[in-house]
């Protein structure tokens, strides 16, 4: 009986009226757990009823309480019928099962309905006691952390990373079961929830268990995912990195271990830290002799072959297992040895980290992907999920294998996705080859002398470019040249990857969203016929991907690709391609050349005009993208002032490359460099085509940027706004004798025109950067396309991308100014009216010094630190004011009650953790974004993983507002619940917020529609950086110089 | 290549100021759309008219589902579904509960029924404001009459308190629905040349004068249901009113206050000679508008009558306005050295406020 669950009703607020005679509710809640079932008594004739039950006690095995959600379902009570149902809440209790995280549940949840939607709230208080387990044959994992952010979170540090862990479970789907005929929509609906939700903690049960078994304590980079197999059945699967983590644990310790360039900075990856003694002087990656021999590549290329029903695409097929070195001697082939051993004893060296501790990445290789099309048939015994363990171990070894042939041992930023139409299922896997540090990757005892010679000598930045290979035994064909960074190792001319930018890459310019799309048509076909012809297709549209990425990448004038994801959907009569990636230019990979075009009728004279005229066309985008992206090639940096990369490294590598400068003139100019240029043939209308939406893609407008990593290269004074959102947009195609040309343009406009309404929407957050933008595509119906994008857009400031080495509290203080400027519009509003006098006349006093402060560089350094906090509070005494302005505006002299109690009490809400937020009335603010980290701002901890699913359905559409209206409500439902469940663990922020599923299906003739949502993150508390600075000036260890904590503005 | 569906939805809510006002003023999405095309906002951002159509119907579906919480402010306030900043919450609030100086005009004193609401297209026609944005200020009106009806208080606080209303809006509101309740006439053509204002200001004076709440202390009545505090008028008060008659009704009485007057005023009006002439019809106009308070219809036509009786007499001797405060404070204190007269504090209490009303309604 190892634990004791206790749940309170405390109360509930605007509940619907159940009776239209009294519009009033007698409401009533039942908590159940497993099969236990409490009851509080009936709250008569209230909307607001409060029940302030006792503690019901739920005594159950751990193992129940990692599968079991807790359900609460409040009900109106009838004497002389059925009650009638108001609405659920479903709780996650897994974040009370481990020590650091949450220690109680409590606040308002949405009561939810499937068919209503959000009905009310209800206060719950949710506590469990867990008792030691002696059972040594236990099944639960309960203490084993989850984390979907695919880094290593940041309190923690990562001790050793002990790999790849996955697990699925099956089940039948209710919608499909016999008895769905007789039941209604909300119980069908609800039987789902509750299943998806029993199968996901069982999921993360078992993989716990795996965990516990490789002897780690969590599982980062967590990523559940769900397979509606319709009739066959439903999958849950989930893959994720087993690691043993160290928390840095008090506040005390983290902050120097941020501040200075000490060892522990290493361990805390993705910090990008804007302070350049951290690079320069820490040490960092490769090894400097390091001659694993091999050579350089492209990432890519792809030979497929064809079985029935089955393909699989082979990104890579060489045979280049890495020879051993020939200058490497001993030392690198015992690292190689270790590596090797360390890797081998996985069935499947898989990360699916997309950033790592400094030092842990050692080479990449390239992409490596595999697609496999499978029928899918009926799960006869879902105890025994074997087929579908055995078709995703098939797809794994291939990918396994694809990195061996690049000389490769691991794979990193590994990912698996399905896409399904009726019977036929499309399995794709993908990550990118790389060599691994073997420090990480298992105990301690080896480390010892390994790890001082891996640290002596590093060719910073460009180490993780270097060929992993074999050179003389490529498996592909590519251009290889010498680093133009270290100029000693090989590199490829162009690499396209899976993970985010390596921190400490030396890249010049910005980075930009690059994507390829691509749709084909399909016969309409069944079964095996179905797999047959998708098979066949599949090879050809990775190619075209492949080429159109290509194509894109050359007209940026980069030559690197990073956080690739090729998603390939999959339809009743055509097949899309959707491939996101963020474009860099790498210092040490070659420059790009340009794009050539020939035709292949030379004889007639104005087709050769034409041509000309497009080559000019392109060779001016090449040249525009390049000043816009601030691409610079190295011998021309030089003279550019506030390049955006201050770096000393990097500038003292751009002088060695000064040198080699003359070579490098000729392949600038982009036409005629022969031995660069990518020649495109334009000898039929395809290749036009292709052509001509090469130039269609229209660069953001001035003061926006995007990419789909985290963070864009080149800009890194984030200041603190951000704006999760997601966009779904759902086309109609108009005909159905649809060329693939027609469906290209429409998908490509499709996503070209939503691109354009997010930076319309968006134009006020200017100048700013959507980071981690997500694209997903389906193909619900026969002529239907749905795209859904989530991303995060960040401001930051403009006017520092110059001056990247100041401080962090001038940073604070300049943003102080830029609200003060904001306010200029009231204060003569402001100065005639009574305000409340205490806070305003100090605001205003440190506001004016704080501006002037800002324009003035280092003399007032020292001071800076009580600046930026004075700064802070400043600005929350703005938001007052600023509320007050505007009623003042109207002439009034009080101010309304509501706003005073409304203001910035509802921010600082959950910072005190001791004060759980729940019978609070002021709704606290909880962010939510994509990204692993909140500008400005510090996670200090890390609450619990965040895993939901939800349907909603409607029998009534056209009065929901048609389908936009239905799914707009729903999608603000789903970002409330989210919410709320992170603000009742006591926490302010979702980082690593994904919607893993959007599905949505509607029948505008029954006036019907339905969408199932599938949403997770990591619910945090995070804290302000400069509150967190008036804490570090407190310690007196005060190794931390506030220059030094300017490094955390920007992760 | 029609959207089906196009929607954003961000974890922070969006709210575009000028949409909303366009939203509010009641414009149709393609007539926002024309509009915000004719602001130049293309040329300024580059957009296209088919971003500019999303982006505005996404607005829209927002608002029409922000309406719903409007209605019941502080549930915008507690509401998990929308995350709003407070200072867009307040804004939120305040635009939609504003009101139009040529609607407000329109309606004000009229019973906030279904047959006023029918007679909205009309109101539409003659002032220009769209039909629908006609309808939300009606139903404003009626929503917050409803809320504070039946309540116990200041109506200001009230009104407040549960329509997280500004100070200046919450004062509008209560002029509002203090003249619905007591259905003063406003709309006659005499009474055109006032503003809202001007009603407002003397709706003000009334409630803090002439209502039940105004007396200050807590009413002695059994059932204290039985009377709401701010909206209605003092009964009471009405009744007692028509003691003042004895003012005008008294010849000796009447002389003597005219004298009274005259004596004080002799050389400090420019219209002296017009006032003395006058002064007679005038009182006998002020003190019978008092006597009749006991009706309700004569309490309807309070302003009608005071302008005939008062404003007019006045404004046909182009008497300044200076003349009128002074004649005005001059003819309510000399009542105090009527020893006849035994209804002082009536007197005060009928005359202070009338005062400051006529004051106000003397003007062009």
């Amino acid at each position: 009986m190892p634990g004791k669950l206790k749940v309170k009703i405390v109360a509930g607020r605007h509940l619907p009226v159940m009776d239209r005679a009294s519009d009033l509710t007698d409401a009533f809640v039942e908590v159940k757990f497993g099969n236990t079932t409490f009851k509080t008594d009936v709250y008569l004739k209230s909307l607001n009823p409060q029940w302030n039950s006792e503690w019901f006690k739920f005594e159950v095995d751990d193992e129940d309480l990692q599968d079991e959600p807790l359900q609460i379902t409040v009900l109106d009570h009838d004497t002389y019928s059925a009650n009638d149902a108001i609405g659920k809440v479903y709780i996650d209790i897994d974040p009370l099962l481990y020590s650091e995280a949450a220690t109680v549940i409590s606040g308002w949840f949405p009561i939810y309905d499937t068919i209503h939607g959000i009905r009310g709230e209800i206060n719950v208080v949710v506590k469990v006691d867990l008792f030691n387990d002696l059972n040594r044959f236990r099944q639960s994992s309960c203490g084993i952390k989850f984390f979907c952010t695919t880094s290593i979170p940041k309190c923690y540090r990562a001790v050793i990373i002990h790999g790849f862990v996955e697990e699925l479970v099956v089940n039948e789907d209710p919608e499909y079961q016999w008895i769905d005929r007789i039941r209604t929509p909300r119980a069908s609906n609800e039987a789902r929830q509750r299943l998806i939700s029993l199968m996901s903690g069982e999921l993360q049960r078992k993989i716990g268990l795996k965990v516990l078994e490789m002897r780690g304590n969590a599982v980062v980079g967590y990523l559940q995912c769900f397979d509606l197999e319709g009739e066959s059945g439903l999958v849950v699967r989930a893959i994720g990195t087993a690691c043993t983590l160290d928390k840095l644990s008090s506040p005390a310790a983290f902050l120097p271990a941020c501040n200075s360039p000490s060892k522990e900075m290493k361990e805390i990856p993705f910090n990008e830290d804007p302070n350049p003694n951290t690079h320069s002087s820490g040490p960092s990656t490769p090894l400097k002799n390091q001659t694993y021999s091999f050579s350089p590549s492209k990432s890519y290329s792809r030979q497929s072959s064809s079985s029935d029903t089955d393909l699989s695409l082979t990104p890579k097929t060489g045979m280049g297992s890495g020879s051993a070195g020939k200058e490497g001697g001993p030392f690198k082939a015992l690292l190689r040895q270790q590596t090797q051993s360390a890797l081998e004893q996985r069935e499947f060296p898989f990360f699916t980290l997309t950033a790592f501790p400094p030092g842990f990445l050692v080479h990449v290789g390239g992409v490596v992907s595999a697609r496999s099309v499978k029928l899918l048939d009926r799960i006869h015994n879902p105890d025994e999920p074997e087929t579908r363990d055995a078709w995703w171990a098939e797809i794994r070894q291939e990918i396994k294998s694809h990195a061996k042939a690049l000389g490769c041992h691991a794979v990193v930023g590994y990912s698996e996705s399905t896409s399904i139409c009726e019977e036929v299922c499309i399995l794709s896997a993908s990550g990118t080859a790389a060599v691994l540090n073997p420090r990480f990757l298992q105990d301690g005892t080896v480390e010892g002398c390994l790890e001082q010679r891996l640290e002596e000598n590093l060719p910073a930045g460009c180490g993780f470019c270097h060929i992993p290979y074999d050179e003389l035994n490529m498996p592909f064909p590519a251009h290889l040249t010498y680093c133009y960074n270290c100029r000693k190792q090989k590199v490829p001319d162009v690499l396209f990857t899976t993970i985010d930018l390596p921190m400490d890459a030396a890249v010049i310019g910005k980075g930009c969203l690059i994507q390829a799309r691509l749709c084909r048509l399909k016969k309409k076909a069944q079964a095996e016929a179905n797999a047959t012809a998708i098979s066949n297709l599949l090879p050809f549209m990775e190619y075209e991907v492949h080429t159109q990425l290509m194509n894109k990448l050359k007209l940026k004038g980069m030559n690197a690709l990073f956080g690739l994801r090729i998603q390939i959907s999959v339809g009743e009569n055509m097949l899309m391609g959707l491939a996101s990636a963020t474009g860099v230019y790498l210092a040490a990979l070659p420059t790009p050349g340009g794009i050539q075009i020939a035709g292949k009728t030379p004889n007639d004279g104005s087709y050769e005009q034409h041509i000309s005229h497009m080559q000019k066309k392109i060779n001016d985008t090449i040249a525009k993208n390049k000043e816009l992206y601030e691409i610079n090639p190295p011998e021309i940096c030089e003279e550019i002032i506030g390049s955006p990369i201050p770096e000393p490294r990097q500038r003292s590598r751009l002088l060695r490359s000064q040198s080699e400068s003359s070579d490098e003139v000729t392949e600038l100019d982009l036409s005629h460099g022969k031995k660069d240029a990518f020649v495109l043939e334009i000898d039929d209308t395809d290749a036009m085509e292709d052509v001509h939406s090469l130039l269609t893609d229209v660069p953001p407008p001035s003061g926006f940027y995007s990419c789909n990593t985290e963070i864009m290269p080149g800009i890194n004074n984030w200041t603190s706004e951000i704006q999760m959102f997601t966009s779904v947009r759902v086309i109609r195609l108009s005909s159905l004798n649809l060329t693939n040309q027609a469906l290209n343009k429409n998908f490509n406009d499709l996503c070209e025109n939503l691109l354009k309404s997010l930076y319309f929407k968006l134009r006020s957050m200017i100048p700013c950067c959507l980071c981690h933008v997500n694209f997903t595509v389906s193909l619900p119906e026969d002529e239907l396309i749905q795209v859904t994008v989530t991303a995060v857009a960040i401001t930051f400031d403009k006017n520092q991308a110059l001056q990247t080495t100041k401080t962090h509290a001038e940073k604070s203080l300049q943003r102080a100014s830029t609200d003060n400027e904001e306010l200029l519009q009231f204060p003569l509003e402001l100065c005639s009216d009574s305000l409340p006098s205490h806070p305003f006349p100090p605001a205003k006093e440190h506001l004016e010094s704080a501006s002037s402060n800002s324009g003035i560089p280092a003399a007032q350094r020292a001071t800076s630190v009580d600046y930026s906090s004075f700064a802070d509070r400043c600005s929350s005494w703005i938001e007052l004011i600023k509320l007050k302005a505007q009623t003042i505006r109207r002439g009034s002299i009080k101010t309304t009650v509501t706003v005073e109690k409304a203001s910035p009490v509802g921010e600082g809400n959950f910072r005190n953790r001791s004060s759980p937020p729940c019978a609070n009335s002021t709704v606290g603010v909880v962010k939510m974004t994509p990204l692993s980290f909140i500008p400005g701002a510090k996670i200090t901890k890390y609450l619990g993983i965040i895993n939901m699913f939800f349907i909603r359905e409607t029998t009534s559409l056209r009065e929901e507002g048609g389908v936009s209206g239905f799914l707009h409500a729903f999608i603000a439902e789903v970002f409330a619940m989210v919410r709320a469940h992170v603000a009742a663990l006591g926490g302010n922020a979702v980082v690593s917020y994904i919607m893993k599923q959007c599905v949505f299906m509607e029948n505008p003739n029954k006036n019907q529609a339905q969408c199932l949502i599938n949403v997770s993150g990591d619910a945090v508390v995070f804290v302000r950086e400069s509150e967190l600075e008036v804490v570090s000036t407190q310690q007196p260890a005060a190794t931390c110089q506030p220059s030094c904590t300017g490094g955390e503005v920007t992760t | 290549m029609a959207s089906e569906l196009d929607i954003f939805v961000g974890n922070t809510t969006l709210i575009d100021e000028d949409v909303y006002r366009l939203w509010l003023d009641g414009y149709s999405v393609s007539d926002a759309v024309a509009l915000r095309v004719r602001s130049g906002i293309l040329e300024q951002t580059g957009a296209t008219a088919a971003v500019l159509q999303s982006d505005t119907m996404d607005h829209y579906r927002t608002f029409q589902m922000l309406e719903r919480l409007l209605h019941a402010p502080p549930k915008l306030l507690h509401q998990l579904i929308f995350q709003i900043p407070p200072s867009r919450q307040a804004l939120l609030i305040e635009r939609y509960y504003a009101f139009d100086e040529a609607f407000v005009r329109e309606v004000l004193g009229k019973k906030l029924s279904k047959g006023t609401k029918k007679d909205l297209d009309d109101i539409s026609t003659k002032t220009g404001i769209t039909l629908k944005s006609c309808r939300r200020q009606f139903d404003n009106f009626k929503r917050v009459f409803k809320v504070v009806e039946e309540m116990r208080g200041s109506l200001v606080d009230n009104i407040q308190q549960h329509f997280l209303l500004s100070d200046r809006l919450a004062r509008d509101y209560a002029a509002i629905v203090f003249f619905a309740n007591n259905r003063f006439e406003t709309g006659k053509k005499k009474l055109q040349y006032l503003s809202f204002g001007d009603f407002a200001f003397c709706a003000e004076l009334m409630i803090q004068n002439w209502t039940l709440g105004a007396v200050g202390e807590a009413p002695t009545d059994p059932d204290p249901q039985a009377d709401d505090m701010d909206m209605d008028l003092d009964k009471e008060f009405l009744q007692d009113l028509k003691e003042l008659k004895v003012l005008v009704a008294d010849k000796d009485l009447l002389d003597l206050h005219k004298s009274l007057v005259c004596t004080a005023l002799r050389g400090k009006l420019g219209v002296f000679s017009e006032m003395e002439a006058n002064f007679k019809n005038l009182s006998r106009g002020l003190v019978n508008v008092a006597a009749k308070l006991t009706h309700n219809k004569d309490v309807r036509d309070l302003f009608v009558d005071l302008v005939e009786k008062f404003v007019e007499p006045c404004r046909s001797d182009h008497w300044p306005l200076n003349d009128v405060r002074l004649f005005l404070n001059q003819y309510s204190a000399s009542v105090h050295s009527l020893d006849g007269f035994r209804h002082q504090a009536l007197w005060d209490r009928y005359m202070g406020t009338l005062r400051g009303c006529l004051l106000r309604l003397c003007h062009d």
